[in-house]
């Protein structure tokens, strides 16, 4: 536990939907542990306009991950990383904006419902993203994970249907994250159509921001990916940078170029 | 049995159908991305629709007949039971075409495949024996196919890459973590999800997210089904024990669910010492499913290690470990020295080489011998030994 961390004053949702009105959103994502200086390359990506920040918890079997998580996974988790020390060290440091927490479902379960959201928040956790979680699943994380604050966002899939669609939608805390294709994560050449279709139903049914990931890998994809949306994750396009051995202010200026983009295209968000 | 042999008994107590969400007390559920969702509603739908429909039952039961080689026999093993002490008897899914226990489920999920208008199978396999037995089916329903398989398991079990290329199939190398069944397992999720509209994933056992665990259980009942009439058959009454080995657990299930309703038939699985997660009595959230897992203190999921790839999975399936939890089945671990003793043991006494998997439940019999005095014992023989003896041969040969 530690206090200086920012008080949160707001909801991650309320938080998310003013800044919106100000630009796109850009959501960058690190593993935790993925280089001995992981917690420099969180500062970095915040300093080059990240709006929050989601925070990769290892797991041994990363289902949903595509090749480059997977890889980021093994290194982290080789280094030694657990989701008690990743939340300890981020409690000792105090971030200009939300942390998320993404990962597999089984270690949260596993720390304990009450104790994850109770070490989450000492950590500057504003949410989770926990996508093996599906929301029949997800009552009795969500409401222990409520009463302290935390948000649990609800995925949206292409294939999802509209009357699911609208129960995510309606359920999903903090904001809705849009899965632009279908596959796992992982950097691609070109973002499907279907983020700017799926945006589109979101919109239609929540005012809650949506924000695309899964195969944002650059500017233009970013500018792509965000038409119908209010912002983009970028993930592993920024962990390949650091699995290639780039350093910390190299990989973040990925960020920083996809932060331009986005402004340049939507100056008003 | 006939074409037109009854389905499996409608509801057993303690092997009946899951709830809404697909649990068996508290264990099973649908724990995958949203992806996947509408794919695993998907097949409920369409299993549940198949199921009720007796002409695809019929088309089930016509296909394993004429073609998978049911029903198989059970054997009555004179020379091992004297040795023993006790009235062994097998269950003979080695002797199915493909060569275990495996075809029935593919058989099950390539004609519901077919049925729901998919065009292509992909599928994970341990020792080979579910891939194989998937790329049969695909090429005789002229479906395409890819197998995913750890590396490791590959190096292991060459012939069946081989045989699966030989039927058409496509094998792709699993590269990540242990590069073994649970890896295997993970490739095959990811590749399901961005191939989903005109492809099936043909799960290998009772596992997975709801409806696997059910549906793959309710094709292998035909196990237990003909099994328990046979023993009847030849016994005038009810086996002691039901033992079966345990990787997923298909054929322990499949078994089981025979004799699940009968108080007075004792239900045992035999897990692999390396591989035993039944035991350990910790739930997990992994692959689509909660269920037991090995895992580390903090949930990291553990390596299985075993002498035979087809149990070289950390966890089982949830209705297991709810049979475990509400104790109508036990699970035991075996090594692997003992599961070599009881491989040759049934090799030489009744000429029947055993799948390295089968073996466990033999080895299981025969250390518990003394226990089992004068009891039928119902072994379930689920695959025979032919891929297993080179690797025998290597062992075998470095320790003489
Ligand atoms: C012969 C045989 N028995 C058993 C198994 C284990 O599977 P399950 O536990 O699902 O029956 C396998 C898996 O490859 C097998 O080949």
């Amino acid at each position: 536990m530690s206090d200086t961390q920012v008080k949160k004053q707001e909801s991650l949702e309320a938080y998310l939907t003013e800044r919106r009105g100000q630009r796109r959103l850009l959501m960058p994502y690190v593993t935790a542990g993925v280089c001995p200086d992981w917690l420099e390359l969180v500062d970095a990506v915040i300093d080059a306009g990240a709006d929050a920040i989601e925070i990769g918890i290892p797991f041994s079997d990363p289902a949903i991950d595509g090749t480059t998580i997977q890889e980021a996974t093994v290194v982290a988790l080789e280094a030694g990383m657990t989701p008690a020390r990743c939340l300890t060290e981020l409690s000792q440091r105090q971030f200009g904006v939300p942390l998320i927490a993404m990962t597999h479902y089984n270690l949260v379960y596993r720390y304990g419902h009450e104790r994850f959201a109770d070490d989450l928040v000492a950590a500057g956790g504003w949410g989770t993203i926990l996508p093996d979680l599906p929301m029949e699943h997800g009552a009795d994380w969500t409401a222990i994970a409520a009463e302290r604050g935390i948000e649990n966002v609800l995925l949206a899939a292409p294939v999802t249907s509209d009357a699911r669609l609208q129960r995510v939608a309606d359920e999903s805390g903090g904001f809705v994250y849009v899965v632009s294709t279908m596959g796992t994560t992982g950097a691609r050449a070109g973002v499907d159509d279907a983020a700017t279709v799926l945006a589109t139903r979101v919109k239609s049914m929540t005012n809650k921001p949506a924000v695309v990931g899964f195969g944002i890998s650059n500017g233009e994809t970013a500018v792509t990916a965000a038409k119908a949306a209010d912002g983009v994750i970028i993930a592993s396009a920024l962990m390949r940078r650091i699995l290639e051995g780039q350093s910390v202010e190299e990989a973040a200026s990925l960020v920083a170029e996809v932060r331009a983009a986005l402004d340049e295209a939507y100056p008003a968000g | 049995m006939t074409d037109t042999s009854p389905a499996p008994v409608a509801s057993p107590e303690h092997m009946g159908e899951p709830d809404e969400l697909g649990f068996f007390g508290e264990f099973g559920g649908r724990y995958v991305g949203e992806p996947l969702i509408g794919a695993c509603e998907e097949v409920e739908a369409a299993f549940v629709d198949a199921w009720g429909d007796p002409a695809f039952r019929d088309e089930f039961i016509h296909v394993l007949n004429t073609y998978g080689g049911r029903p198989s026999p059970t054997t009555e093993c004179g020379n091992l039971s004297e040795q023993l002490g006790l009235r062994l008897l097998l269950k003979r899914e080695d002797l199915n075409h493909t060569g275990s226990h495996k075809i029935n489920n593919v058989i099950g999920q390539a004609l519901l495949a077919k049925r729901m208008g998919k065009t292509r199978l992909i599928a994970e396999t341990g020792a080979g024996q579910h891939g194989v037995a998937t790329a049969t089916a695909a090429a005789l329903l002229g479906m395409s196919c890819t197998v995913y398989m750890g590396e490791v398991d590959m190096a292991r079990q060459e012939l069946n890459v081989f045989r699966m290329r030989l039927l058409g199939t496509e094998v792709v190398p699993a590269m990540s973590g242990s590069r073994t069944l649970k890896d295997a397992v993970n490739e095959a999720m990811r590749a399901w999800v961005s191939e989903v509209g005109d492809t099936h994933y043909c799960l290998g056992s009772v596992m997975g997210p709801h409806p696997y665990p059910w549906m793959v259980r309710t094709f292998h009942e035909i196990i237990g089904t003909e099994a328990r009439q046979q023993v009847m058959d030849l016994t005038g009454g009810l086996p002691d024990v039901a033992v079966a080995c345990v990787g997923g657990g298909s054929n322990a299930a499949g078994l089981f669910a025979g004799f699940a309703d009968d108080p007075g038939v004792r239900l045992v699985g035999a897990e692999p010492a390396g591989g035993a997660a039944a035991g350990r009595g910790v739930p997990a959230i992994v692959h689509g499913m909660k269920s037991y897992f090995m895992q580390d203190e903090v949930g990291q999921i553990l390596e299985a290690e075993s002498i035979s790839a087809g149990l070289d999975y950390p966890g089982l399936g949830p209705e297991h470990s709810h049979l475990a939890k509400t104790k109508r089945a036990e699970y035991f671990p075996v090594t692997d020295a003992e599961v070599l003793d009881a491989f040759q043991l049934l090799s030489r006494s009744e000429g029947i080489i055993p799948a390295l998997e089968s073996a466990h439940a033999i080895a299981w019999v025969t250390k518990a011998k003394d226990e089992l005095k004068g009891q039928t014992v119902l072994v379930n023989m689920s695959g025979r030994g032919d891929k297993d003896v080179q690797q025998v041969q290597e062992i075998l040969g470095e320790q003489a």
